[in-house]
């Protein structure tokens, strides 16, 4: 044996080799090292030269902006018209609202908009909240409906445009989710009537197109009704959207439950908590935030989906369009009014899916090994 | 070895998953402070034994009493044995969305409606009690596996359980963690609660354990004080095992 055991020294942490800075070696790296990279790179700037500067000639440089009828023909085919917005943009946004009282869509919209982006911000996540949206949605339809304080009553089927495209969509998603979440639980219960009716509701629903729906909804409902007793067509498309879309997202719902360890629910029941206290406490947050990416890729479609209801004769934000592209004079532009109504689309949906991106890494916090 | 009034009391307790007959004839009284060891191979049943206490498996045949309550389908006596039964899982399964103090506090306010401060003074209590309250902002993933170990035992004791029932508290855990584990179930040892503990850690058994329970084959094969059964096993079997975990 050795007389004396060697003493263990840890060697002092020094800093990590500082990475080569600035633009060009960056360049190179990502854009030029190799062959097939360097390639790629030529390739994509060749289509990029060959496809900007048309683009940029007819949107901006040979394009008309203002809402003149004669210009627009004269630089057809080479220039963009873009005033058929000009020209059409109240019909667009707000359809067949009767034109002198359309800031009242205006500002219920406001208040929607509003009140989903106060939703987005997590402190904001409070009992309040909920006060706020019953607020919101009842300014919402005293201000689109009117018949009250004063406001002319206008009937819903008259109602178009963006407001129309929000609130279908917020609503349908506000009372789908939690529909959602129970349907989900539903089909992992243990009493098998529970269960069956919620996998038959999935399938059944799942298995038929949107369109199909909205049209027994608008169409079909009432002959199943009473003589006598009409429901608003627009409450119909609601039921039937709300019904569509909480199908799809039970199953989102369903594969975060599913993901979640069952050691979770052992170590809550060990503590005493009932069923309910379970799953409010542990397993919802759990398993909905693991659903984050999905379930915003349900509300993305469902938002888009709302188009689909001009078949029953409402005019979302592209039932509006057809109106507007109804006058002989500007028909011929639709290509330039699609574009617009697209990028509105657009816009809504980019932000959903950065929102989506942001709340998820937010919710992550400590979750995940740093 | 067995008392007048058990805290726990299996009578010829059977139990199955699909055809597999897990639990067999199982007779086993726990006296109130008691302190067992259980021990056996994988598959020998040991911790569905210890699962059953507080129902997180079912028993299908006999009659198990825990408190004084027999454990039958009835949720809200359930819920209450629960209260008195804390548990120690092999994976720790603390709540990974909660930090370590939300941990502590959930059960005691919700369960038992504590206000929320009283709950959290209880629960730094706790927290002392394991040497973790540094800790208790954090959440359990940034914590290394003995610390998640000790916060998982403080969760359970938050509750002031009769019974701790610990399932292989160790085996998850690097071989340098497993004494600051140890150590605070020995403390725990001390203080008159009542504990059943899964696990192979032969000189925690030896010191703490007023028996030690091997099990095979889902029955109790011998008990016996940590003394006999180590030095003069009765059952051949149970000597085979010995030598087998204790060679190395």
């Amino acid at each position: 044996m050795s007389s004396q055991p060697f003493v263990f020294e840890p060697i002092a942490s020094r800093a990590p080799p500082r990475p080569v800075g600035g633009l060009l070696p960056w360049v190179r790296r990502n854009l030029f090292d190799g062959w097939t990279n360097i390639l790629t790179t030529l390739l994509l700037l060749l289509l990029l030269a060959l496809a900007l500067p048309p683009m940029f000639q007819w949107g901006l440089m040979h394009a008309v902006f203002g809402a003149d009828n004669a210009a627009c023909r004269a630089a057809e085919h080479h220039g963009a018209c873009w005033g058929v917005v000009a020209e059409k943009y109240r019909l667009i946004f707000f359809g067949r609202y009767p034109y002198e009282q359309q800031w009242r869509p205006m500002v219920a919209c406001a208040l929607m908009v509003g009140a989903i982006a106060a939703s987005c911000y997590r402190p904001f996540w409070r009992a309040w909240l909920l006060g706020l949206w019953a607020l919101v949605l009842a300014l919402f339809f005293v201000l689109m409906k009117g018949g009250l304080v004063g406001l002319v009553a206008v009937e819903t089927a008259r109602w178009g445009g963006f407001p129309l495209t929000v609130m279908l969509a917020t609503l349908s998603l506000l009372i789908a989710f939690p529909l959602a979440i129970l349907v989900a639980l539903g089909r992992q219960s243990h009493m098998a009537g529970i269960r069956t009716l919620c996998v038959l509701y999935v399938e059944l629903v799942r298995g038929v197109p949107l369109i199909s729906v909205l049209f027994m909804a608008s169409f079909m409902l009432p002959l199943f009704m009473p003589q006598g007793s009409t429901i608003d067509v627009l409450l119909r498309v609601l039921i039937g959207m709300t019904l569509f879309t909480a199908a799809y997202l039970a199953e989102v719902v369903r594969g975060g439950l599913q993901a979640l360890p069952k050691g979770q629910i052992e170590a809550a029941q060990s503590l005493g908590l009932g069923y309910w206290q379970t799953t409010r406490k542990v397993v919802l947050p759990q398993a909905l935030r693991l659903v984050v990416p999905a379930t915003m890729n349900t509300f993305i479609g469902a938002f888009k989906d709302t188009s689909l209801v001009t078949i029953v004769s409402l005019y979302d934000l592209t039932g509006a369009l057809q109106l507007a592209l109804g006058d002989a004079d500007w028909r011929k532009f639709f290509f330039e009014g699609q574009l617009f109504v697209a990028a509105i689309y657009f816009v809504f949906c980019y932000a959903m899916s950065r929102y989506s991106l942001w709340i998820e890494r937010h919710l992550n916090t400590g979750t995940r090994r740093e | 070895m067995s008392s007048e009034n058990p805290i726990i009391e299996f009578n010829d307790v059977n139990k199955w998953f699909g055809d597999f007959h897990v639990l067999r004839d199982i007779n086993l009284r726990v006296a109130k402070g008691e302190r067992i060891v259980i021990c056996g191979p994988s598959g020998s049943g040991k911790s569905t034994l210890i699962r059953c206490i507080n129902r997180l498996e079912e028993h299908q045949q006999g009659r198990l009493l825990v408190d004084g309550t027999e454990l039958s389908d009835d949720i809200k006596a359930i819920n209450a044995i629960r209260k008195s039964v804390g548990m120690v899982f092999q994976q720790f399964n603390l709540f990974p969305h909660l930090t370590v103090l939300e941990n502590l506090t959930l059960a005691p306010m919700w369960v038992s409606q504590i206000p929320k401060k009283e709950a959290e003074e209880r629960a730094m209590q706790q927290l002392r009690r394991v040497q973790i309250t540094e800790q208790a902002g954090k959440y359990p993933l940034q914590l290394s596996g003995g610390q998640q170990q000790r916060v998982a035992i403080a969760r359970a004791l938050c509750l002031t359980p009769k019974i701790m029932l610990f399932d292989e508290p160790t085996s998850a855990l690097d071989p340098e963690m497993i004494n600051e584990v140890l150590d605070v179930i020995k403390e725990l040892a001390t203080q008159g609660i009542t504990m059943l503990c899964v696990t192979h850690e032969m000189g925690f058994a030896r010191s703490v354990a007023d028996r030690v329970i091997f099990m095979d084959h889902g029955q109790i094969v011998e008990e016996n004080t940590p003394d006999e059964f180590f030095n003069n096993p009765k059952n051949e079997r149970t000597r085979d095992f010995l030598s087998k975990i204790l060679s190395h």
